[in-house]
């Protein structure tokens, strides 16, 4: 993309940390402090998340009620979904990005960082609310991720917990979207023009946008499940001349744009590893720049698919089936491109560039399970089965938790200053690649023949492909404990110091300054030519 | 902080932003409106303007098509615990399309004080529920019952012949919403 003329910031600043923990973490302004939090956060978050998929797991892996009743079994399916949403992957893309972006265009910090420290913190306050309902009489929230009225509103005590967390994560994501946005537009490097940017930074400003239009609809959505509790009034209730159909419509008009902010920074992610270790350009920079946004752009038109089964017209059915599949075309540009760029490349395989590669053949997995949902007439059998349940847990984990696993152990030397042990990551990499699979696959057979989801007990006949999904899911939960060992140690500073690019063919700006990243980078804008 | 390190406004680019914001929660919204419209003129979840404004919508004039005959099942609701007993007279009608019906549904108020309700209306299979037209129906007004008053209340409607070749059976759904006192 753009080759750089620098020097290394070695400004008196450089070593200016704040001292104290409440001055360094709590009231921290660096983009390098937040984005490091911001990724503590979500391990944390994917580590709650994870326990409850375990739970899930533990109670499908033969038929009957074995460990918990079928309520506590719904609370876990739904808070596993907002936990996992919201406060796993969606912090680690921003966290990331808190880190990377200032670094990959040269910016000394974030644009707005005050506000980035706020956008934070409300992220503990939003969970916390959210993970306290188990402890109130009635327990958590258990009528789904999606929160569909009427079910939703037949919560107890937690329902308005539920509200307000999702509000408070929902106003962090807003706030972190625009900041990322600012950053983005207004503090690139000299000479760095819109088409220089790296993708990385490139799917996060299609991401932020798509984040300040979609998120203010989920929250007026869910303002309306709070009305129609508390204040009277009828927008999903039948009572009153409104209809709970709406409420799909508005939340899938939010939801599957929010399916791409899960998804457009692992993109970016995986266009930036490729090339380093193929030890090539990437393949069509331009037209992956062009892919993301039609991407983006498609997912405003294609709600439908998610309610096919609510019974619409025929000519809205057909619209929102061939508008779906219209989604294949961008995104198989982007996968081809990945696979030129691959083409006749100096391959070698770190962690990173494994998991990329992972990525790309499984989450390609995920897109055709998708193409085969989109198909309205076949999607009638498949709604609300495990079918779905592969198919979002193969673009989601496989997706982009491997890309941010891989984005991880691509950045960890630039944040710690030393390697993390390439023998642990490769171990972790080919513990989570065949658990992953051992996990979803076989909920591809269980779906088809006629599992249906969010069901704490099923038929006997179902018993094998479950029992192999619940072993890889504990095998799943294991590999992860070797993830966060191989990054403690690097926190700790064991490992072989990085030098400042310590991959051989990386490019960008990040590379330009010394391992560990010191407190203050860039300063001086530095040149792109 | 450096002062440099603000150096660019960013006002301008954050307001445009929160504009975005703010117009996107108000769009949330105007999917309200947006989609019972929507539901009104496609027929779409077999909704009908509840004013009964669209009472000439299917309305016909004309031939009777003898060759012909939908059923018409009728079928009624009591939102919620109202104490209210209510029930179609008829529950399956042969009609030809194109013929004027009248039909009539039982009403009981089971309290011992003056009470009073009102319906909606609903048609399915959706798309049928333009072809349904109801010159006169009582759930176009508020219902007053004195206490423990049973009464039977008409709801003429038509079946537009135009009405897709295929729908051979139409379901015309009341239900009851208790208006307090």
């Amino acid at each position: 993309m753009s080759s750089v003329a620098t020097h290394p910031d070695h400004g008196a600043h450089a070593a200016a940390k704040p001292r104290g923990f409440l001055r360094r973490w709590v009231l921290t302004t660096s983009h390098k402090d937040i984005g490091t939090l911001y990724l503590l956060f979500s391990l944390a978050m994917f580590f709650i998340g994870g326990a409850m998929a375990m739970v899930i797991r533990a109670e499908l892996f033969q038929p009957g009620m074995d460990f918990v009743d079928p309520y506590f079994f719904n609370q876990m399916t739904t808070v596993h979904g907002l936990v996992m949403v919201f406060g796993a992957v969606m912090p680690a893309f921003v966290g990331l990005a808190n880190w990377m972006v200032p670094l990959q265009i040269g910016a000394p910090d974030m644009a707005l960082p005050r506000m980035n420290n706020w956008s934070f913190w409300l992220l503990p306050a939003a969970f916390s609310m959210m993970l306290v309902t188990f402890f109130l009489p009635g327990g958590a929230p258990a009528a789904g991720w999606t929160m569909y009225p009427p079910l939703v509103l037949q919560t107890g005590m937690a329902f308005p917990f539920l509200i307000f967390a999702v509000h408070i994560a929902g106003i962090s994501s807003i706030m972190g979207a625009i900041n990322i946005i600012a950053t983005i537009l207004n503090l690139r490097a000299p000479g760095m023009g819109l088409l220089k940017m790296p993708l990385f930074v490139w799917t996060w400003l299609v991401t932020a946008f798509l984040l300040i239009a979609v998120i203010p609809v989920l929250a007026g959505a869910i303002t309306m499940l709070l009305t129609d509790q508390y204040f009277g009034t009828s927008f999903f209730s039948a009572a009153g001349g409104g209809d709970p159909v709406l409420y799909q419509h508005i939340f899938w008009f939010f939801g599957h744009p929010e399916v791409y902010i899960l998804i457009l920074p692992a993109f970016g992610i995986v266009s930036t590893i490729l090339p380093a270790f193929a030890r090539k350009p990437l393949f069509g920079y331009t037209s992956m720049v062009y892919a993301v946004a039609s991407i983006a752009f498609l997912s405003f038109i294609v709600w439908g698919h998610h309610m096919f089964t609510v019974g619409m017209p025929t000519a809205g059915t057909l619209f929102f089936m061939f508008a779906t599949m219209l989604i294949a075309v961008p995104t198989g540009v982007k996968v081809f491109n990945w696979l030129a760029t691959l083409w006749r490349g100096a391959l070698t395989f770190e962690t990173p560039m494994l998991f990329a590669l992972a990525f790309v053949v499984l989450f390609t997995i995920g897109g055709l399970s998708g193409i085969m949902l989109a198909i309205a007439p076949v999607d009638f059998q498949y709604h609300d089965t495990y079918f779905v349940v592969a198919h979002f847990h193969y673009v989601l984990v496989s997706g982009s938790i491997f890309a941010i696993m891989a984005a991880v152990y691509f950045w960890l030397p630039k944040w710690t200053g030393v390697m993390y042990s390439e023998r642990l990551g490769k171990l972790h990499f080919w513990t989570s690649v065949v658990a992953m699979n051992l996990v979803f696959f076989p909920q591809h057979f269980l779906g088809l023949a006629g599992m249906p989801r969010r069901i704490a007990d099923y038929p006997v006949e179902f018993m094998e492909w479950n029992m192999v999904s619940s072993v890889g899911a504990f095998a799943y939960g294991a590999a992860q404990l070797i993830f966060v060992w191989t990054v403690i140690q690097c926190m700790r500073g064991r490992g072989k110091p990085a030098p400042a690019k310590p991959w051989e063919g990386a490019e960008g700006l990040e590379w330009t300054v010394p391992s560990p990243a010191p407190h203050h980078t860039f300063h001086e804008p530095p040149k792109v030519v | 902080m450096e002062r440099e390190f603000t150096a660019p406004r960013h006002g301008p680019l954050v307001r445009r932003c929160l504009v975005v914001v703010v117009a996107m929660f108000g769009f949330g919204f105007a999917l309200v409106p947006a989609y019972r419209i929507f539901c009104e003129v496609t027929g779409f979840q077999g909704f009908i303007a509840a004013d009964g404004s669209d009472r000439d919508r299917g309305g016909y004039v004309g031939a009777v098509d003898e060759s012909r005959t939908v059923t018409v099942e009728l079928v009624a609701s009591v939102n919620g615990r109202a104490p209210w007993g209510f029930a179609p007279v008829e529950r399956r009608l042969e009609v030809h399309p194109g013929a004027l019906v009248t039909t009539r549904y039982r009403a009981v108020n089971e309290t011992g004080e003056p009470r009073a309700w009102q319906a909606s209306y609903n048609v399915a299979p959706g798309s049928a529920a333009r072809y349904l037209g109801k010159p006169e129906c009582f759930c176009f007004q508020r219902q007053e019952f004195e206490p423990g008053e049973a009464r039977e209340l008409p709801v003429t409607f038509i079946v537009n012949p135009d009405i897709p070749s295929h729908v051979k059976t139409v379901t015309l759904s009341y239900t009851l919403f208790d208006l307090e006192g």
